[in-house]
Parts: C-alpha cells; sequence; structure tokens
C-alpha cells in the first residue's frame, strides 16, 4: 500500500494518506487537528474544510 | 536500582514525589522524613498512598545514606543543611527556591537573605529538563523549579529564544494548593471557596526565575498572579509583544522546532472542540505542559497561552523528570500517568 503526504496549510504538518485518495474527502491534520478537504489528487492538494459552527449556546 | 529517600514528605510536593518514586522503575524509595509526623505510615497525610508502602515517616536526625535525596522543605532550609544533606547522598534534588537564582542578589532580594555557601549556588543546574537538558546530563546537584515560572517558561522559550519578544505581559491563573499543606486564615474553606483572588498583581518572586530561564531583561517582564477556585494547576496566559509579527504558521514552526520531540510539552491550538487550548483540568496528575497561542490581527501579540499541574510538571515530576536525565534513564520513567477525563 502506498503512503503519499500532503501538508496542511494550517499548519504545516505532513498529512499522511494510505491508499485511494477520494476528491473531497474530509481528514484531519494529526497535529493541529484541523479538519481539512481534499480539492486535489496529483499532487495531493489540501484545504480547510468548511467548519459546523458550534451552538455554545444550546 | 538506586535507593531515594524524600525530606520533607508530608507536604504535597513531597507526598507526589512518594506517589512518583513508589512507582519508577530504577528507584527504590528507602526512607521519607517529617518532624511532625516522625512515627506514622505515609498514609495518615497521603491517603491515595494507602496500600502502597509501609513506609514510615522518620526525622530527618535519622536519615541513613542513600544514593539520590530530594528535599522538599521551606525555602531556606536545604540551603542551611547543604553540607549535611550532601554528606548523605550522590545526588541531590532541592525543590525549593535556594539554587535556583545564579545570582545571589537576585535571590536575597526575591528570597530574603543570602542562606547558601557560594560554592554551592554554582553546583546545582536548574531542572527544566527542556531548557537545560544538556547541563543535566550527569549532574549531582539538581534545583527544583518554580509552578508559575515553568508554565511561563516553556510558552515563551521558542519566542525568547528568537529573541522577538519586546514586552510580555503575563497573568497565571493558579489553584489553592500552591499555597502547600498548612492551612491558614487565607485558605479557610469559607475564604477560599469560589475565591477569584488576585494575590500577586506585581512583585511575585517567580519572576526572577522566569528571566533568568528566557534571558528575558525585567523591565520587559509584567506578571501577575490570580488564586482561583481550583485545587491543582496553572493557566498562564502570556500577551506577548513581538518585534515583528508572526502568523499562526509561523508560531507552528517555531513552536514544533523547540517541543516537537519533548515528551512532556504538547502543542494544544485547535479550530474544534471543546479543549481549543490548553486547560490545567486534565492534566491533573501528568507530568504534561500544554502550550497553544493566538495571534491578534490588532498589532503586533500573540496571546500563548501554557497549562500544567504545579504539583507535577510545576514541581516534583519535574524533579523526576530532571533526575531521569541527570541518570541517562528513559526521560518518562516513573511519569506515564496521561489523565483523566472527565474528571
Amino acid at each position: 500500500m502506498s503512503t503519499q503526504v500532503a501538508t496542511c496549510p494550517e499548519c504545516a504538518a505532513d498529512v499522511p494518506f494510505e491508499g485511494d485518495v477520494l476528491l473531497h474527502e474530509i481528514v484531519q491534520c494529526p497535529e493541529c487537528g484541523v479538519e481539512l478537504e481534499v480539492v486535489g489528487l496529483d499532487p495531493i492538494a489540501l484545504d480547510l474544510a468548511p467548519e459546523v459552527e458550534e451552538d455554545w449556546g444550546e | 536500582m538506586l535507593t531515594a529517600a524524600v525530606v520533607g514528605a508530608s507536604g504535597y510536593v513531597g507526598g507526589e514525589l512518594v506517589r512518583l518514586l513508589l512507582g519508577h522503575p530504577h528507584v527504590e524509595l528507602t526512607q521519607i522524613t517529617s518532624e511532625r509526623l516522625a512515627g506514622r505510615y505515609v498514609y495518615s497525610v497521603h491517603p491515595n498512598l494507602r496500600g502502597a508502602t509501609r513506609l514510615k515517616f522518620r526525622p530527618v536526625s535519622e536519615l541513613e545514606p542513600v544514593d539520590v535525596l530530594f528535599l522538599c522543605l521551606p525555602h531556606g532550609q536545604a540551603a542551611r543543611q547543604m553540607e549535611h544533606f550532601a554528606a548523605l547522598a550522590h545526588t541531590v534534588v532541592d525543590c525549593s527556591a535556594d539554587f535556583r537564582l545564579r545570582d545571589p542578589a537576585q535571590h536575597a532580594r526575591w528570597y530574603g537573605g543570602e542562606t547558601v555557601l557560594p560554592e554551592w549556588r554554582s553546583r546545582f543546574v536548574y531542572g527544566l529538563p527542556e531548557l537545560e537538558r544538556d547541563r543535566l546530563r550527569g549532574a549531582r546537584y539538581i534545583s527544583g523549579v518554580g509552578c508559575n515560572a515553568t508554565a511561563v517558561n516553556l510558552a515563551l522559550w521558542p519566542l525568547a529564544r528568537e529573541g522577538i519578544i519586546e514586552r510580555v505581559v503575563v497573568d497565571v491563573k493558579v489553584g489553592s494548593s500552591e499555597g502547600g499543606a498548612r492551612a491558614s486564615s487565607a485558605s479557610h474553606h469559607p475564604e477560599r471557596a469560589g475565591a477569584v483572588r488576585s494575590f500577586a498583581p506585581v512583585g511575585h518572586r517567580h519572576q526572577a526565575e522566569i528571566c533568568q530561564a528566557l534571558g528575558l531583561e525585567p523591565e520587559r517582564l509584567f506578571f501577575s498572579a490570580t488564586a482561583i477556585d481550583m485545587v491543582r494547576g496553572v493557566l498562564a496566559t502570556a500577551h506577548v509583544f513581538l518585534t515583528r509579527p508572526l502568523d499562526d504558521r509561523d508560531l507552528w514552526q517555531l513552536y514544533r522546532a523547540a517541543y516537537g520531540q519533548e515528551p512532556f510539552v504538547r502543542l494544544v491550538r485547535d479550530r474544534t472542540g471543546i479543549y481549543r487550548f490548553p486547560e490545567p483540568k486534565i492534566l491533573a496528575g501528568t507530568n504534561f505542559c500544554d502550550v497553544g497561542w493566538a495571534v491578534d490581527d490588532h498589532g503586533q501579540r500573540v496571546v500563548i497561552v501554557s497549562a500544567l499541574d504545579n504539583l507535577m510538571k510545576g514541581a516534583a515530576g519535574s524533579a523526576v523528570q530532571a533526575l531521569n536525565v541527570a541518570q541517562g534513564w528513559d526521560e518518562r520513567a516513573g511519569l506515564t500517568f496521561l489523565g483523566l477525563h472527565p474528571v
């Protein structure tokens, strides 16, 4: 199984991928924990995933 | 296996050292002292240790030679008896402030009077491995760290070593165990419970330790301390005004370079979730210091936040970690507790 590595746009950490990678797949940065969206495949490109706002007043 | 003793083991830091050393793979704890509790079992004041050991407190006068001596005495007492303690043990780890400051004048200013023989002050290595690891290797005399100072030092070290701190304003929020095991009118439950008490808005002793560790001129550091309704823990909030602007990625780079390989410093700067920034609550009993930050678009300010357990990374945990480094052991030995959640 091949391993590819992309760069987190938030903290510049390496984000590893194993196996097939899907466009628009959501992954999490192992270091800063931010959710990332795969926006390109060759090479893998990442962008910050749209955030769901939390309802702190619930 | 080295033998060890804890002098002044009835206090909170002493109790934590007893707990840690009983679980340490390379240390056999053989003696604990307390003048007040001589002849009593350790669990009589540290009930969490019931069943863990049959050790009884003994007076210092009955202390026998050991390999490692941990001193948890009120400030000034270790210094006054240092020749005696050094004759009993090859290695001494002092958890008081007696040997922290290299400059005798600074020590006299903040702790009142020089009680240390001059030759002893230079023999001690400051026991914060993240800053002093090379000097700690093989060290025989190790000075413990200040809890608030450690929270601030670890928060600011990656910026300080770059020389980019123009000035910094720090407030630490601290738990009641920083006040020690002896009760006072200030710690009386009706007075202490629910308190948000500004007890040192200026002039806290740990300023000198912070300036020394970070190489920061005193006029660049503004330090305040607030007691809150918490038993263990320190939360340091440092407002740093920089000499040049930094963004999030710059901070990740600086802090990862400083702490990426550190076993007990974790970077916490999440965009989502409950624990987005360091919080002392989940660090109780652990040797971790969590560090995070936020960048203020207004001016060249970043806010660095750090959290730790004052009795652990701020005292007993760092002391054990420093001994591990000095002895060439795995730095995590005896310090693997990951904390509790929820707690």
